[in-house]
């Protein structure tokens, strides 16, 4: 047992090295062969399936998994990559139970889906550790596309455009390319370097130039932009986070969930990162689940999130939540923080219960106090620094379904533009779509099919 | 709880449940351990002549067809007759006789086709103890390059001469086992039955080539890059063996002939399903090489469940279906039904949609949300819908009362008439 597993405070090293690489192990281990071809199985082969349906990106579902199940699997990762060409990280983050294996048929028959995002892992697995790019670039077309944003989006938009010819230089402000899959999610869900890899894997398709530390009103402006290039894709996701405006959120280790994580994804040694012993996380999405459990896993004793409505408004999924109290994480919900006590560093936070009524979130008189030597906040993101002269819709860009933006020849997609729901396959098909019309009005070609 | 013991052309077992003549049964190990896991009889693996015994290959000696999830739906074999010395099979089968009296034991036979051959094996067995012979003139690989098996099968005159002979030179009760690799198995029946079988046992095995391997560019199983037909069984050969057990029983020919049903049986389901056409016993063979010997436990409670709770002895069952199976221009033309569609059971995967749309007759309407309805003016009953749908019991056909009106014809449903009298067949009038 390590010395510090009870220390009072935000200390590094509670657990030992060998109990912390036990903790961050892929938290779905992939099929091998034999599971990928009796999953396969389950498919009903639908017609107008509706997990296609609840796909953002429409990946074609019943085929590739009747490529799976004929042991073709790397036609079955060209069907998932022509729509979707994040189709390796998107079968290890996506809130399948909500879109695909929710719509299974197999729910509504005996509950159990097919397990659509393992065997699209199965599948993309497969065909990315090969040795070559599967795709090819059409004919140059002589057109310079910017992208802002080496996130999903931005990847995505960047490589459907590459792939029409065009060449693309993709500006990114933080060190390493990959964006939320990099940055933002859990450790355990994407092991082994594989966002870096499959960003690696998807420029592998040649012309795409990726410049670094180019943050879009820092180093670059969007008039710079479009004055040298063709066309603009903005995918920049959200920079900003939300404040609690709750007293006391000045106090030491009251931090943002999405850097807890992003220090954690970028950590070379776990034993190193500090965490507190008792740890509260304010929040109800997948940003403070993925903080909450990686607290835990980390070594704190107790970790409590802390939602203000009711279990069923929770953006993470039933799946993520449950995965969170398997994990030893406890879910407070109606509840909304109104001070954070300490002397220099937090030491409780302070909470109301609240109450949903007509006239929106109400807080009562009941009140409760948990103890806490770090914070996190996890309720939302904002742009921060929009760029001057876009419309915008509740702070984040307008856009047309088709990606345009107010201006005439910049394009948004990702998480920076209204509309969306924050998911990284949302993301791709964002990026896919907005770069499908690009082409389409650079080169009067028609937009292909999604998918 | 219903009496199962089996007295099939007097020989008398626990159960209908055998084993055929087969790898399972080819030595006396194998044989007791059969016996002990309930197995009503056994057919022992055919014997040859006496002299140096056959030799069978080295390489693979089965292939397989999958269904999902590795599930063997069938499987072929170009193994040849008992490749043991015949007086080691005479020795353990005589062993075996005495410790289990109350099974039955066959001994499945193949010599050359004269009489002597014959006339000299039957007298070689004559002493073991066994209750039957089973002629095998089944076996469609290797031996019947050599005039065995399936050659004899595919010649009836051939068959009544060595029935003839082997019912001359023996008391034992006789067995017939017939090739499915013929047109018409009625005839190789009614020269069983001419030679003096007790009764026929079917089918064989059917010839057949399970797959190809796509690197070697070789049937499977491969010996050595060449690769020979096989005789096939199995699930996948189920419903041909069940066709040929019912033109038996129902022939006027051979009617009453005994027959032992052979083909596939790998549930109590499949058993009661031979014997209701006409089988008074089964044979088992691939599912005791799927699943080991124990799945007669399942047969024998499923059979007891069955006839229990339908109030059935095991002769009741015997036949029960035969006057049942008919010529089709027998069958009423003016039975109609519709298919329906539950939506409480309806999982909207749609495949029935797609079957119906694309393949036959655009019966079936999808609705917003998924919601498949059938269009009784275009459903002509066809059944697809109800077999695509992986929901048991999701689709079904009502079948309309006299008198309701055929939406899809707009003609009231008719009492039975069929097509020897209907107004498009020109032999109609001819047969009034």
């Amino acid at each position: 047992m390590s010395q510090a597993r009870l220390s009072p405070g935000v200390v590094p090293g509670r657990l030992t090295q060998d109990e912390l690489a036990a903790n961050f192990v892929d938290v779905a281990p992939p099929l091998d062969r034999h599971e990928a071809q009796v999953a396969a199985d389950r498919c009903y082969f639908c017609h107008d399936a509706p997990c296609i349906t609840a796909c953002p990106t429409s990946i074609d579902i019943p085929l590739f998994i009747r490529q799976i199940a004929t042991d073709t699997p790397d036609a079955a990762a060209m069907t998932i990559f022509h729509a979707n060409i994040l189709g390796g990280m998107c079968a290890r983050v996506c809130p399948t139970e909500q879109l695909c294996e929710g719509a299974c048929v197999r729910m509504e028959a005996e509950g159990k889906p097919v397990e659509i995002g393992a065997l699209q892992r199965y599948a993309t697995d497969g065909l990315m550790a090969k040795a070559t790019h599967p795709f090819r670039r059409a004919a140059a077309t002589g057109k310079r596309i910017a992208v802002v944003g080496a996130g999903p989006a931005g990847l995505a938009a960047a490589h459907r455009l590459a792939a029409k010819g065009h060449d693309v230089v993709i500006f990114e402000a933080r060190p390493k390319p990959g964006g939320l899959n990099e940055y933002g999610i859990a450790s355990y869900k994407a092991v082994d370097g594989f966002a870096q890899e499959e960003v690696d894997w998807i420029l592998g398709i040649g012309g795409i130039e990726l410049r670094h530390g180019q943050a879009l009103g820092r180093d670059i402006t969007l008039e710079g932009l479009r004055a040298e290039y063709d066309a603009v894709f903005l995918g920049m996701g959200l920079g900003g986070v939300n404040a609690l405006r709750a007293e006391g959120e000045d106090r030491d280790h009251v931090l943002d969930a999405v850097s807890f994580i992003r220090d954690l994804r970028q950590a070379d040694d776990l034993t190193a990162l500090p965490v507190g012993r008792d740890v509260v996380v304010i929040g109800g999405g997948m940003t403070a689940i993925d903080a909450g459990v990686q607290a835990r896993l980390l070594g704190a004793e107790n970790v409590t999130i802390v939602y203000r409505r009711g279990q069923d408004r929770m953006g993470a999924s039933r799946h993520e939540q449950d995965h969170a109290t398997a994990s030893g994480v406890r879910i407070i919900c109606d509840a909304a923080p109104v001070a954070l006590h300490g002397n220099g560093a937090v030491a409780e936070v302070e909470f109301a219960y609240t109450e949903d009524g007509p006239d929106g979130l109400v807080l009562t008189d009941s009140r409760f106090r948990l103890r806490a030597d770090q914070v996190f906040r996890a309720i939302g993101q904002r742009l921060d620094g929009a760029p001057e002269g876009l419309d915008l819709i509740a702070g984040k860009i307008a856009v047309s379904p088709e990606g345009r933006t107010s201006m005439d020849g910049i394009w948004a997609g990702g998480d920076c533009a209204a509309g969306g729901n924050d998911l990284t396959v949302t993301a791709v098909a964002q990026g896919r779509d907005a770069a499908e019309d690009i082409d389409a009005r650079l080169t009067g070609r028609p937009v292909e099919i999604p998918g | 709880m219903a009496d199962l013991r089996s007295n099939f052309i007097g020989i008398k077992s626990p159960n209908p449940f055998w084993l055929a003549s087969a790898p399972p049964t080819d030595k006396e190990y194998n044989v007791r351990r059969a016996f002990q896991a309930g197995w009503g009889g056994v057919v022992w693996k055919t014997l040859g002549s006496e002299g140096p015994p056959v030799v069978n290959v080295n390489g693979p000696r089965y292939g397989v067809v999958h269904g999902a999830d590795r599930r063997v739906l069938g499987i072929n074999n170009i193994e040849l007759i008992t490749d043991r010395p015949l007086e080691v099979n005479l020795r353990e089968i005589k062993s075996v006789k005495r410790d289990y009296p109350d099974r039955a034991l066959i001994i499945s036979l193949m010599v050359p086709c004269d009489e002597d051959s014959w006339r000299d094996i039957l007298h070689r067995i004559e002493d073991t103890g066994a209750d039957g012979v089973e002629l095998n003139f089944g076996c469609p690989h290797g031996m019947a390059e050599r005039g065995m098996g399936s050659a004899v099968g595919q010649v009836p005159e051939y068959i009544e001469m060595v029935t003839r002979w082997v019912k001359m030179h023996s008391r034992m009760p006789c067995i017939v086992k017939l090739t499915p690799n013929i047109t018409d198995v009625r005839k190789p029946a009614e020269a069983a039955k001419r030679g003096g079988a007790d009764a026929v046992s079917l089918i064989n095995t059917i010839n057949s080539i399970t797959s190809v391997d796509l690197d070697l560019f070789a049937p499977q199983p491969t010996i050595d890059g060449k690769g020979s037909h096989g005789g096939y069984c199995g699930p996948a050969v189920k419903p041909i063996a069940l066709n040929m057990v019912a033109e038996i029983a129902r022939s006027a020919e051979t009617r009453g002939l005994p027959i032992s049903g052979i083909g596939g049986v790998t549930t109590w389901r499949d058993a009661a399903e031979f014997m209701a056409l006409g089988a008074g016993n089964v044979q088992v063979c691939t599912a005791a090489m799927t699943y080991g010997f124990k799945v007669v436990q399942e047969m024998i409670t499923g059979l007891h469940d069955y006839l229990d709770s339908h109030d059935m002895t095991l002769s009741d069952l015997i036949g029960r279906a035969v006057p049942n199976v008919r010529d089709w221009q027998e069958l009423n033309l003016n039975y109609v039904t519709k298919a329906v569609i539950d939506q409480e059971a309806c999982i909207s995967c749609g495949r029935c949609y797609a079957a119906c749309e694309d393949t036959s007759h655009q019966a079936i309407a999808m609705k917003p949300g998924r919601v498949f309805e059938v269009i009784e003016e275009e459903c002509v009953a066809c059944n697809l819908c109800v077999d695509v749908c992986p929901v048991e019991a999701c689709i079904t056909m009502r079948e309309l009362a006299v008198g309701e009106i055929d939406k899809r014809t707009g003609i009231p449903r008719g009492t039975y008439a069929n097509w020897t009298s209907h107004p498009n067949n020109p032999m109609a009038r001819a047969a009034e």
